[in-house]
């Protein structure tokens, strides 16, 4: 019997409240296993988780949140060599081990940033006049996130580490058809100290949940590298109708990424006060 | 003349109101009143009276303030080296500030130490001009009660309409807040029927704070007028502190119906300052305060720059110092 | 205009002197005379052209529109209205500019011509504040005092990052754009045309910039600057028009980036415009800001900064203060200090130096204020203004401060851009954080209290991009201004404003 993969949602693991679920093929067309069909309701369902998160994954020191994003990797080391065998069967790609490892590099470099950005986003501003004046970088909030449809652990996590690391929360729609990653690495997550609703993994078809998340009033900002050029004009449309920050960013993900996803899901906050007697 | 000296009459208090008799001996109570008082953000305060000076004050409106302003100018001489010919040449100023126009009113007082009372005294008689006279060791302040009590009883025996004393900056600056407040009711008692400007030393005070708390607590303690300085230290009046001791008789007016003036000394030597300080006066306490009797201003070069720029707003001609006494 | 700053001095003395004081001498009355700033100091031309390719010249099709001054309702002169194939020149003259004369041009030249701009500004001063109060309607006291200096900073801060954009902290070597087209609002129109052109051109970008409809001048007389400063042609564009020349200009394909400062409404819409056009936006939007007075604050600056924050600009500010939020055991306090500080402010002409409050910008403006204080007072609020003369012509309305104003009233959530303030109390810090963040929009706050933790706390807890603690309205090129959720994204001023101009 194959197994079905749940979704993962405010660090529960549901079946779609649709009872919908989807075959997932290996590379050379091997059936490996079902995963649930996410539906909107289970999109509107991750977005209250996530926004449920939100105020102490944000209000938590970004020591804490470095903290718990090391540990995440150390546990994804632990399970290399299970992902490495997902990964392959997935893709079919030659060198796993080479792409996990690439991976879990990638999730400590962006948990090393959770301490430094506001130091390489922040200033302190010379105002003309005799105010202190300071500008911090900020979480957007609930971030909706598009994972790449190709790259399934190293494109994944690429898209989600710079979104958390400063204290958004996500809501992640993973490849429709190289799922299985995502869902491992939901399960990572369950059991590591990050906190529930901080990341939710939803599987399914992006092209019908994508629409949900980009309408949706409640979702600060929206990643849509996992779609397709051709279809970012309607989802980017819809994300007008709250002021949604959007986002989209395809890059070879096995090169080294510069800062500009942490810095994109972040709000710039300044403050005066006067300094006086 | 005297100015006339109002009765305190009891209203409903306001939260921070206390009754004077109340605040004698507690340095704890008054403590507590005065630091309940509202703080004042420096910044702030600087940038409304900035925005203040950026009143346009022309043509009729110049020129009224520029009468307004001469008839509240305390013509002052204190130096050590004053003499009876000093002071009497100083008091025929005050009475005829411009002799080619004799439509320029006279001052409002002048101002003497007080072994000169006497002297200024003959010299305004008649006028209705008021003779004020410092006391209290001033300016420092810094001698025992008995000798600063004595101070004043002297200048109002000599015929002082007025008395401006100096408050202990020292004793407030320690939080002796009681000893300050019973000084204050102790020259106001000497003084009888003379009315008592309290000189804060607003440059030695240092803050805004301080300012309203010391505003706060001489005018509790029977004050007529707040004064900002002695014009012995710098800084002495500034926009600033102007405003917030606008603010404060405004305030206690309205929490007591006792409206106590304020006097502006030090620094003021031009009609343009002048003038700024009366915009302060009509927006911050408020038209009311538009007169000699609840503004003052402690001047010496002042009186002939507020003539020279009447003259220009008068004859279209700018003035030549020449033309203006020096007394 | 004299009129109505008596009348108003008048019910100022009455209002002095019923605030209870003893028989005495009355105070003698003193007003000031009225002190206009001289017209004479700009020429309003009777016709203006679109500024395209370094030249002044009519529309295509030679249509033109009005624009008047809201003081008076007198028409101050015809301006070309940029159509279609206007827009498309401009696009063209600013893609031309940008790929063979501004683009390769080293920051360090490109600095010199801002430089060149920023210190015109400042020696012509006087001619753009006279001409900014009779576009806008604004008291010349602000033009001449905050608009135009703050115009001319940003163009002396800008110049010079563009030769030292490698230090920016956005990599080695960021490249502009291409052309932006910017789509600026009336009520700070000259300001507005230097938040968007001097970090875009010292980024090394060519701009075409379209000003409001109501308020065109300056921006003309800035092409002018432009122009006498040997600008090279098509780097900066002036297409002058409505909302149509607005939406042919952000939809056009030449332009790489589009800039936006006004309403929340047509914010989405032109977001959804660009959309899957691969255009970068940056979108400064509405607010309705909290400004949050607790027990604690230093009264008289509060009073100051409540005023500052509701009434500078007749309200015409995104980030105006409109929503006063104090702690219910000193609302009764503060609110008639307040009512008793509104009696000294001056209404009416905008010229005059010593106007505090001068005209809204335009009847359509003027209908919108109206309709929602209505609403206001059928919702059950108190209003109250300070006794005031509006004068015969022109589009006026007087500071307006509602009480016993709820969250769920209009008022309270809807942005009504006038000169009107809604008064809400709360208990504590948790109540106050709760109700300033409840809205839609996150572009300002203010925090009014003497303890500086407190002031950190709330700093930290508000979602607003911009957050003044014990002041209100400071505004500098250093410093980065922009909104949270529907009051837009991206910032202007600062190392960060010049992110919206690279290709980052």
């Amino acid at each position: 019997m194959r197994k079905t993969y749940k979704l993962y949602i405010g660090g529960a693991f549901p079946r779609s409240e649709s009872g919908r679920s989807y075959p997932v093929h290996a590379s050379d067309g091997t059936l490996l296993a079902y995963a649930a069909q996410g539906s909107r309701k289970d999109a509107r369902d991750a977005v209250v988780a996530a926004r449920k998160a939100f105020g102490s994954w944000s209000g938590a020191t970004a020591y804490n949140r470095g903290q718990i994003l090391y540990r995440v990797a150390e546990m994804l080391e632990g399970r290399a060599a299970q992902f490495a065998a997902e990964v392959s069967a997935t893709e079919g790609t030659a060198d796993a081990e080479a792409e996990v490892a690439a991976a879990i590099d990638r999730w400590v470099w962006y948990a090393g940033w959770s301490d430094k950005v506001a130091q390489v986003a922040g200033a302190a501003n010379p105002v003309a006049g005799p105010y202190f004046n300071f500008s911090v970088p900020e979480p957007a909030g609930v971030v909706a996130i598009i994972a790449p449809a190709e790259s399934s652990l190293l494109g994944l996590v690429s898209v989600i580490a710079p979104v958390i690391v400063t204290g958004n929360t996500a809501v992640v729609v993973a490849s429709e058809r190289q799922p299985l990653p995502a869902v491992s690495l939901a399960e990572v997550l369950a059991t590591s100290d990050l906190p529930a609703g901080v990341v939710n993994v939803l599987t399914g078809r992006p092209a019908e949940l994508a629409p949900v998340l980009a309408g949706h009033m409640d979702v600060n900002a929206i990643d849509l590298t996992g779609i397709d050029p051709a279809g970012r004009q309607a989802l980017e449309q819809l994300a007008a109708g709250n002021i949604k920050r959007v986002f989209y960013r395809n890059e070879p993900w096995a090169t080294m990424p510069g800062p500009q996803r942490l810095l994109s899901f972040l709000e710039i906050k300044t403050v005066w006060h006067p300094a006086g007697t | 003349m005297t100015v006339g000296i109002e009765t305190v009459q009891r209203a409903s208090p306001a939260p921070w109101a206390l009754q004077p008799g109340d605040l004698a001996t507690s340095d704890a109570a008054l403590r507590q009143l005065l630091h309940g008082l509202p703080g004042i953000d420096e910044v702030g305060a600087a940038q409304r009276a900035a925005g203040l000076a950026t009143r346009s004050i022309k043509k009729d409106a110049k020129l009224q303030a520029l009468d307004m302003a001469v008839a509240m100018v305390d013509l002052t001489t204190l130096e050590g080296a004053d003499t009876p010919g000093k002071v009497r040449a100083m008091c025929a100023k005050a009475r005829q500030p411009d002799p080619s126009d004799p439509a320029v009113r006279p001052v409002a007082a002048v101002c003497v130490y007080p072994d000169l009372v006497s002297v200024a005294r003959q010299a305004v008689a008649g006028t209705g001009i008021a003779v004020a006279s410092v006391a209290t060791a001033f300016p420092s302040g810094r001698a025992s009660l008995a000798v600063k009590l004595a101070d004043v009883r002297e200048a109002v025996s000599a015929g002082a309409d007025e008395v401006d004393m100096v408050i202990d900056r020292g004793a407030f600056l320690a939080g002796q807040y009681g000893q300050v407040y019973a000084e204050i009711q102790a020259v106001r008692e000497a003084c009888g029927p003379a009315h008592l400007k309290v000189i804060l030393e607003t440059g030695e005070l240092a803050t805004l704070d301080n300012v309203a708390r010391a505003s706060w607590l001489a005018m509790l303690a029977g004050a007529d007028f707040i004064k900002t300085s002695t014009g012995k230290v710098t800084p002495a009046a500034t926009p600033s502190t102007a405003l917030v001791m606008l603010a404060a008789v405004r305030d206690f007016e309205q929490t007591t119906r006792r409206r106590v003036g304020v006097k502006v000394a030090g620094g003021i030597r031009t009609a343009k300052d002048a003038i700024r300080y009366l915009v302060l006066v009509n927006e911050v306490a408020g038209p009311a305060w538009l007169t000699p009797q609840y503004f003052r201003i402690g001047a010496s070069t002042l009186l002939n720059d507020l003539l020279m720029q009447r003259s220009k707003q008068l004859t279209g001609q700018y003035a030549g110092a020449d033309y203006f006494t020096l007394d | 205009m004299a009129k109505a700053s008596r009348a108003a001095e008048a019910a100022g003395q009455a209002a002095a002197l019923a605030r209870g004081s003893e028989p005495g001498p009355a105070a003698p009355v003193w007003q000031y005379a009225p002190a206009p700033e001289s017209r004479d100091v700009v020429s309003v031309e009777p016709e203006y052209g679109l500024f395209v390719a370094g030249a002044f010249r009519p529309a295509a099709d030679g249509r033109t529109f009005a624009t008047v001054n809201p003081a008076t309702e007198e028409p101050l002169a015809q301006v070309a209205a940029a159509g279609p194939a206007d827009v498309d020149a401009a696009v063209a003259a600013a893609r031309s500019a940008y790929e063979q004369v501004w683009g390769p041009m080293p920051g360090s030249e490109r600095a010199k011509y801002l430089y060149r701009v920023a210190r015109q500004l400042q020696e012509r001063s006087r001619e753009f504040a006279v001409l900014e109060s009779l576009d806008n309607g604004k008291p010349i006291k602000e033009s001449r005092d905050v608009d135009i200096p703050l115009a001319a900073a940003h163009f002396f801060y800008y110049a010079g990052w563009a030769d030292k954009l490698e230090y920016a902290g956005f990599g080695p070597g960021p490249r502009p754009l291409g052309v932006a087209g910017q789509v600026i609002p009336w009520n700070f129109p000259l300001l507005m045309a230097a938040w968007k052109l001097a970090p875009a051109l010292a980024a090394g970008n060519t701009c075409v910039l379209k000003p409001a409809e109501t308020t065109p001048l300056t921006a003309l007389l800035l092409a002018e600057v432009c122009q006498q400063a040997g600008l090279p042609p098509g780097v900066v564009n002036v297409v002058t028009g409505a909302g149509d020349t607005g939406a042919a200009l952000v939809s056009h394909p030449g332009v790489n980036k589009v800039a936006f400062t006004g309403s929340t409404e047509v914010g989405k819409e032109i977001a959804a415009a660009v959309a899957g056009t691969g255009k970068k936006l940056t979108l400064e939007l509405g607010g309705k800001a909290a400004n949050i007075v607790f027990d604690d604050a230093p009264i008289e600056q509060a009073v100051e900064g409540i005023v500052n924050g509701i009434f500078f600009n007749q309200g015409h500010v995104c980030c105006a203060g409109s929503r006063l939020l104090v702690q219910e055991s000193v609302a009764d306090t503060v609110v008639e200090r307040l009512r008793q500080r509104l009696t000294t402010l001056r209404l009416g002409d905008p010229l005059d130096k010593n106007t505090d409050i001068g005209a809204i910008n335009s009847s359509q403006q003027l209908a919108r204020i109206s309709e929602l204080t209505q609403a206001g007072e059928a919702e059950g609020a108190e209003r109250w203004s300070p006794p005031c003369q509006l004068p015969d012509r022109g589009y006026w309305f007087p500071p307006t401060v509602f009480t016993g104003v709820s969250q769920s009233h209009r008022i309270a959530r809807e942005e009504i851009f006038g000169p009107v303030l809604s008064v809400l109390t709360f208990r504590t810090p948790d109540e106050a954080v709760t109700k300033a963040n409840n809205t839609p929009y996150g572009l300002s706050a203010g925090i009014w209290t003497d303890k500086g933790s407190r002031i950190l706390w709330l700093a930290q807890k508000l979602r607003a991009g911009v957050v003044w603690a014990n002041t209100y309205n400071r505004f500098d090129p250093a410093s980065p201004f922009g909104g949270y959720k529907e009051s837009g994204y991206g910032r202007e001023g600062g190392r960060h404003g010049l992110a919206a101009y690279l290709d980052v």
